[in-house]
C-alpha cells in the first residue's frame, strides 16, 4: 500500500448555500472536473469509491459521468468519519490490482434528507439513540458539547482554547476565494458574544451548512509519473473502530476522551516510514472546534490534555508550528463531511493552496474524530 | 398528559426485546443494568452477548441508583417542536457510584416530577452527587436525577 497508488486529480463545485443543481449533477460535476484535471478520459475509470450517506448511486454516476466497466466500488460508512475511508478504499483497489482509476467523491445538499438525520428521527427510538435521544441530547454538537466539558474540566482547557481554532480557521478562508467565509472576518470579542447551541459550544464552535460536491482520481504510482498533476502519493491509509466504542455518544466506555483518532494514528503511524514530527501540514476534520485538540492529541503532536494548549500563539495557523485546515476547513470553507479537506491536502502536496505551506511535502487529512474515523498521509513523490 | 408533556416527545421503543427489561425497572423504581450470568461484568448499554465472556446468558439487577455528574451541557435551539419550548435545559451524564465506568445520559430536575429545565445549569457542577429519580412521559417511565444532598 505504501506509496503504491496516488492522488493524480481533484475536481469540486463551487460551495453555496443552495445550490440548484440536484445532487446527482454536483457529483457528476465535480468528477468531471477531477478528471480533466487529471488528464483521464472517463471510459478509463473502473473503480469507484463512495459514503453509505452519498445520496447518488454508483450506477446513477457511472452512466451520466460515461465511466467505463467498473470493477471495483464499495462505500464506506460513519458519515464524518468516511471521507478518508472513501479515498483510501479507491487506492487500496488500486493497489490490489482490483482497478486501474478509482473515483473517490462525496456530494451532499444541506437542505436533502439525509444531511440531518437527527432531524429525520422518529418519536419512538430504538437503536442506540434510545439511551440518549429521550433526555434532550438531541443532535451531534450536543453529543460533542458533553465531551468538550469534560474535556476542559479534566484539561483547564477553556473556550479562548476553542476561540483559537475557529479563529484560525476563517483566517485561513480570508485567504481563499472558494470559501464559504472568505470575505468575513471573525473577531475573538464575535465569538465571546455569540449564541450558545449547546453550552459550552456556541455558534462558531460548529461548522458550516453547505451545498456542494468534490471528486479525485486515483491511479498507480507508475500511472501517475506520466500525468500532468503533481502526485499526491498516498504514503499511509488507516481506519479507526476502537473497542467498545459507541459513536458519537461515546460515553459508556472505559475512556470516552481517547477517541477514533487514536486507533486510526496507531495503524496510520505504524505503516508509514514517517512521524508526526515530519508532518508540514494538516487537515483535521472539524464539524465542531474541540474535534481540534482531540485530534491533535489523537494523531501524536502534543500529549494528553496539551491539544488545547497547542492552539494558542498562532501555532495552527499558517507560519505556525503545524498549520491546520488551511482552506479554512469545515468551520470556514465548506462542509462537505470532511471531503473538501482531502482535496486541500493535495493542493498544499501542488503547491497551490492558497494557503500555501512552504515546500509542504508531507500532508495528513483525517476524518471525523468522535465516529469511526479514518485518515490519509500524502507525500510529494520521494 | 403533564403539562411538561408533549406528543412529538422522544422516547424508546417498548417493543425492543433487548432493551425493555430496563424500562421495566424505571416502571418499577428500580434503575437496572444488565449483567453477564456467567462473568458478572455489567454492561450499559445493553448487548445481546457479553464482551468479556461471550455467553448469551444475560440478566438484569438493579443498581444503587446513585451516582456523580460526568458532564453537563446547557441545550439551546434551534431543536425538535417537542424540545424547543423548554430550552435552554441542561442534560447530564451520570457515572454510576459502584461502578463509575457505568454511565447514563439524562436530566438533572429541582425535584421529582418537575420539568427539565428545572435546574439553571449555571448551578450545576462536575462531580456533585445526584440519586435517580422517575417520570411517567405518555406509557414510558424515563429516569431523572435530583441532587442527593
Ligand atoms: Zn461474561
Amino acid at each position: 500500500m505504501r506509496d503504491a497508488t496516488a492522488i493524480v486529480g481533484i475536481g469540486q463545485t463551487a460551495f453555496s448555500k443552495h445550490h440548484v443543481d440536484s445532487e446527482l449533477s454536483l457529483a457528476c460535476q465535480a468528477i468531471s472536473l477531477a478528471l480533466d484535471d487529471a488528464g483521464i478520459a472517463a471510459s478509463e475509470v473502473d473503480g469507484l469509491a463512495s459514503s453509505v450517506m452519498e445520496p447518488n448511486r454508483e450506477v446513477e454516476v457511472a452512466r451520466s459521468v460515461g465511466l467505463g466497466d467498473i470493477t471495483f466500488f464499495s462505500q464506506v460508512g460513519y458519515g464524518g468519519g468516511a471521507a478518508c475511508g472513501i479515498v483510501g478504499h479507491a487506492a487500496m483497489a488500486v493497489a490490489t490490482g482490483q482497478c486501474d482509476v478509482a473515483v473517490a467523491w462525496r456530494a451532499r445538499k444541506r437542505a436533502a434528507k439525509t444531511s440531518r438525520p437527527w432531524a429525520q428521527v422518529s418519536q419512538r427510538v430504538a437503536d442506540k439513540s434510545m439511551w440518549s435521544r429521550p433526555f434532550g441530547l438531541l443532535r451531534p454538537v450536543d453529543e460533542i458539547a458533553m465531551l468538550t466539558r469534560r474535556y476542559m474540566h479534566e484539561y483547564a482547557a477553556t473556550r479562548d482554547h476553542l476561540a483559537n481554532v475557529a479563529l484560525g480557521a476563517r483566517r485561513h478562508a480570508n485567504l481563499n476565494p472558494n470559501a464559504t467565509m472568505h470575505d468575513k472576518a471573525l473577531t475573538r470579542a464575535e465569538y465571546m458574544n455569540a449564541r450558545w447551541i449547546s453550552e459550552p459550544l456556541c455558534l462558531f464552535d460548529n461548522c458550516l451548512e453547505t451545498d456542494g460536491a468534490l471528486a479525485v482520481v486515483i491511479t498507480s504510482a507508475k500511472r501517475a509519473r506520466d500525468l500532468r498533476q503533481q502526485p499526491a502519493m498516498v504514503h499511509a491509509f488507516a481506519q479507526g473502530l476502537p473497542q467498545q466504542h459507541q459513536t458519537m455518544t461515546n460515553y459508556f466506555c472505559d475512556d470516552p476522551l481517547r477517541g477514533p483518532a487514536w486507533t486510526a494514528a496507531r495503524k496510520l503511524w505504524g505503516t508509514a516510514d514517517l512521524g508526526p514530527k515530519d508532518v508540514d501540514v494538516a487537515q483535521f476534520y472539524d464539524a465542531f472546534s474541540p474535534l481540534i485538540p482531540l485530534s491533535l492529541e489523537g494523531y501524536g503532536f502534543c500529549d494528553r490534555g496539551e491539544g488545547a494548549s497547542f492552539t494558542d500563539d498562532g501555532q495552527i495557523e499558517i507560519g505556525g508550528r503545524l498549520p491546520v485546515n488551511t482552506s479554512g476547513g469545515g468551520m470556514s470553507e465548506a462542509y462537505v463531511h470532511g471531503f473538501n479537506l482531502i482535496l486541500e491536502a493535495v493542493r498544499q502536496i501542488r503547491g497551490t493552496s492558497t494557503c500555501q505551506v512552504t515546500n509542504a511535502e508531507v500532508s495528513l487529512v483525517t476524518s471525523g474524530e468522535g465516529v469511526p474515523t479514518s485518515a490519509l498521509l500524502l507525500t510529494k513523490e520521494r | 398528559m403533564s403539562a411538561t408533556e408533549s406528543p412529538d416527545d422522544i422516547l424508546p421503543d417498548l417493543d425492543e426485546p433487548g432493551s425493555l427489561p430496563f424500562w421495566q425497572g424505571c416502571a418499577v423504581g428500580e434503575l437496572r443494568v444488565q449483567r453477564c450470568v456467567d462473568c458478572e461484568l455489567v454492561t450499559h448499554p445493553p448487548r445481546p452477548m457479553c464482551p468479556g465472556c461471550r455467553s448469551i446468558e444475560r440478566e438484569w439487577i438493579a443498581t444503587s441508583g446513585f451516582g456523580k455528574i460526568w458532564s453537563f451541557i446547557n441545550v439551546h435551539p434551534p431543536l425538535l417542536p417537542a424540545y424547543s419550548p423548554l430550552a435552554p435545559f441542561p442534560v447530564i451524564i451520570v457515572e454510576l457510584e459502584e461502578n463509575p465506568k457505568i454511565r447514563f445520559v439524562g436530566n438533572l430536575v429541582a425535584a421529582p416530577g418537575a420539568p427539565i429545565n428545572s435546574v439553571a445549569a449555571a448551578s450545576i457542577s462536575i462531580g456533585q452527587r445526584v440519586r435517580v429519580t422517575f417520570e411517567l412521559v405518555q406509557d414510558v417511565t424515563l429516569p431523572r436525577w435530583v441532587l442527593a444532598d
